[in-house]
């Protein structure tokens, strides 16, 4: 089956990910920019890693025959600089011209502060003009419920398309406000901390698989890039057919990034071919 | 060996994950029964299995359980 993984942090994993990925019919990563884990003090430091997400981690992907797409923001956790933010933000439109950038992300909410609330509002702001997707990040565990609100908020009060954005990292207590305002949604699969494969598909089951997107994140913290192969088994074990699968795993993938036409990789269908099997 | 603090702290992310988990699956099976319709008496077998597992949360939210409860809980599923 062919998967893509729409929200991967290539950086962080090993080629060995990438090789995994590969053999177990990933064919397309894209990849949010991060937070590297410690505040970063200076706009060239962002500017060398929206480089390197952009212009040589697809090298390395293409070596296993994966397409490798990306995103440019700052990390919500860094929106209390808002110097820093602005001087990055005037970085973006260049980034904007790159062959696999596909929009602005991972911009969000981390506590949901004052700075926070307007580097999101920012960043949506300057995609919006340049015509560009919008991923969003929503804040874990206690802060999710509170931080997706907000994130709610903040948008509701701008003029957007809301198919370009999509909100990420919804769980059982956030998915139903922003399918209903008409945003895209993503479940994030990790080990212990975010959804689990098993509640993924229970949402699926519940909520339907329209503007629905499904990842596994996968960065330089305890994470793992197959509970994304996890969950379509789980998806699988249920009784939901290959081309339902499809359908979640694949083509939705392709119908929300594919909003942008550097996205080119078209949904898929399969068929049985009408051959006879003669012993 | 850790302090109390340490357990509290090291263990509660793994163990919010686990009763997460435990929590989707009574919500799937109240799912999957609206789905059903009738069930032809299926409903009474995992209604048994089902109490185990609400007792089992009993036992594990005990504040002072009289054995551990990892011990009460293995010989309550050993009863199924």
């Amino acid at each position: 089956m062919q998967i893509i993984q729409p929200h991967y942090h290539a950086i962080a994993r090993t080629a060995q990910d990438y090789e995994r990925m590969a053999m177990s019919g990933v064919v397309a990563v894209a990849e949010p920019a991060f937070w590297a884990g410690f505040d970063r003090k200076y706009p060239e430091t962002f500017i060398d890693y929206f480089r390197q997400i952009s212009e040589f981690e697809p090298t390395r992907a293409a070596q296993y025959g994966i397409r490798h797409f990306s995103w440019v923001a700052v990390n919500p956790k860094e929106a209390e600089n808002p110097t820093l933010t602005r001087e990055v933000l005037k970085h973006f439109p260049e980034f904007f011209a790159k062959p696999t950038v596909l929009g602005v992300g991972e911009t969000g909410l981390h506590k949901s502060t004052k700075n926070e609330c307007e580097s999101l509002e920012a960043h949506v702001d300057i995609a919006m003009k340049h015509g560009q997707l919008v991923l969003i990040h929503t804040p874990h565990l206690a802060d999710k419920a509170h931080g997706t609100k907000r994130v709610l908020e903040v948008l509701a009060g701008m003029n957007i398309d809301r198919e370009r954005v999509w909100i990420d990292h919804v769980e059982e207590q956030t998915i139903r406000p922003c399918l209903d305002a008409g945003y895209w949604v993503g479940f994030t699969l990790y080990p212990i901390t975010k959804c689990s494969p098993k509640r993924a598909v229970d949402m699926l089951e519940k909520y339907g698989t329209e503007r629905i997107l499904v990842n596994s994140s996968a960065d330089w913290g305890p994470s793992d890039p197959f509970t994304l192969q996890e969950c379509i088994l789980e998806y699988r074990r249920r009784g939901h057919s290959l081309q339902e699968a499809i359908e979640v795993f694949h083509n939705n993938p392709c119908r929300f990034l594919g909003q942008n036409p550097k996205f080119d990789i078209q949904p898929i269908r399969v068929e049985p071919v009408g051959e006879r099997i003669t012993a | 060996m850790l302090a109390p603090s340490q357990v509290a702290e090291n263990y509660f992310l793994e163990s919010r994950h686990q009763l997460l988990e435990i929590a989707a699956y009574l919500d799937r099976y109240d799912a999957a029964v609206a789905r059903s319709g009738d069930r032809n008496g299926q409903a009474a077998a995992d209604e048994k299995k089902l109490a185990v597992i609400r007792r089992a949360l009993q036992i594990v939210a005990e504040q002072k359980p009289a054995q551990e409860r990892t011990v009460a809980l293995l010989e309550l599923f050993a009863t199924v």
